[in-house]
């Protein structure tokens, strides 16, 4: 019952080309961005993973983290709600150019569409973009005089989160609003990485402070001091990082 | 005289219709800058989408953490009570009800309350975020906005042209004219600038504007 990983690499490597991989944060708050470099390192070595789908609430900003992965043409589709960012570039040219897929989810349905995989409820109903081109072709019922528009649940293959504490059980903490998105991938997909800033011996949270209990968790790989999207996009920083 | 009111004259206008203690969210953008104008003695909790109630300013430039942002993804700080959650909760406040006020900024509105503030078109990256869950769920959903376009186009209209963000959601629109509730599929007209006349109003309205009760002077002070 030790789920620590080693390193980086062994922890991104059985993503296969074609998988779902959800990846946790909002903008850079949360992005697990060693992670997601270090399925680049693979991809640059390796030539997989590719075509992947990827959900997260963004498509990338700058040229690190996810933004990256697109750039690299990893990605054959995005679910996210927000394909903007200070530096959105890398998507947009792909998206105008035909290729990259997209499918835009309101947040809170995308939220809801990720919770509900993880807890096993195929579909649910919200009254969100009921009456809106994001409900075309989705079935819509009355519920107390208000009409709701049905959404299914979002589940991933992978999901690559990012966390501050993590005992070998996979017991989280998070830090501030960095939780976001994280503990919903977390239970939502069949297999959940997670690189946590600091790795703790059982005991070492108190079980009043765990946010996603072990049970979600598959693996855990320490990175002390994680980037910051943020900081390396003001420092205009690619990833893998170019020569000047 | 003023002729229009500036965002922040409409900003301060929406922010003293917020009571002490409601819980509020604030669009990206300009809908911001009506937690600045709280009026003294009340204190709202702002809500923000990706996981925070009870949020405050800016941090100084230099001393952010990137960890505590808000839904426009710039940084903030948290004033004594604040709270964090997961994605799933943040909407579960949103579409749940339990929000008093949400204050959006606008393309068009309709006096059916429909709402268009997310896609000018099949143009370019569709982008939505939490602007259709939020048009769902906050007791009050209030507008702030320019009373016309750039060009001079109305902006309150008979029925929303661009891509709907929500049906029949408004309740208020502060514009840079006049305060306009939206009741039974009309506009109502409750406040206006004093130097405008109805009939002056009514010509950069798309819609009819009907009168429920006396209309107030809309007086803002100078910002």
């Amino acid at each position: 019952m030790d789920k620590r990983i080693a390193s980086l690499a062994e922890a991104v490597a059985d993503i296969p080309d074609g998988a779902t991989v959800m990846i946790g944060g909002f903008g850079g708050s949360g992005a697990p961005i060693e992670l997601i470099h270090a399925l680049i390192d693979r991809f640059l070595a390796t030539g997989s993973p590719k075509n992947l789908t990827v959900i997260n609430n963004n498509a990338g900003n700058g040229h690190v983290g996810i933004a990256a992965l697109i750039e690299q043409g990893m990605v054959a589709k995005m679910i996210c709600s927000f394909p903007r960012s200070a530096d959105p570039r890398v998507f947009t040219e792909l998206y105008l150019a035909g290729k990259i897929e997209l499918e835009l989810v309101p947040q809170g349905t995308l939220a809801e569409r990720i919770r509900a995989g993880g807890a096993g409820i195929p579909a649910f109903y919200t009254p969100t973009s009921y009456g809106t081109d994001l409900a075309k072709g989705k079935p819509v019922a009355e519920f107390e005089g208000r009409a709701y528009v049905q959404e299914r649940w979002l589940k991933a293959d992978f999901a690559l989160i990012k966390a501050e504490l993590g005992d070998h059980y996979g017991n989280l903490t998070y830090r501030m609003a960095a939780r976001n998105f994280n503990p919903l991938m977390a239970s939502a997909a069949a297999r959940t990485i997670v690189q946590v800033s600091r790795a703790v011996e059982p005991g070492g949270i108190d079980p009043e402070q765990v946010i996603t209990p072990g049970i979600f968790v598959q693996g855990i790989v320490e990175v002390p001091n994680p980037q910051q999207e943020e900081v390396l996009n003001r420092a205009n920083a690619y990833y893998p990082e170019v020569s000047a | 005289m003023t002729t229009k009111l500036s965002n922040a004259q409409i900003a301060w206008r929406a922010a003293q219709d917020i009571a002490d203690g409601a819980y509020v969210n604030l669009g990206i953008g300009f809908p911001e800058m009506v937690a600045k104008f709280q009026p003294p003695g009340r204190q709202a909790v702002f809500h923000t989408e990706n996981g925070v109630l009870g949020f405050g300013e800016a941090p100084a430039p230099g001393t952010e953490d990137w960890d505590l942002i808000n839904a426009g993804k710039k940084a903030i700080t948290l004033k004594p009570g604040a709270a964090f959650f997961h994605h799933a909760d943040s909407f579960a406040m949103v579409r749940g009800g339990h929000l008093d006020v949400a204050i959006l900024g606008a393309y068009e509105v309709a006096e059916n309350g429909d709402l268009a503030n997310w896609s000018t078109g099949p143009k370019g990256v569709p982008a939505v975020g939490g602007a259709m869950d939020l048009v769902h769920g906050a007791r009050r959903v209030a507008v702030i906005t320019d009373h016309v376009t750039k060009d001079g186009k109305p902006k309150l209209l008979e029925r929303c042209t661009l891509p709907l963000t929500g049906v029949g959601c408004v309740t208020r629109i502060y514009t840079s004219l006049a305060v306009i509730d939206i009741d039974n599929g009309r506009f109502v007209l409750r406040e206006k600038l004093p130097s405008l006349s109805f009939d002056e109003l009514q010509a950069v309205t798309g819609a009819k504007l009907h009168l429920d009760g006396p209309v107030a002077d809309l007086i803002v002070p100078e910002i």
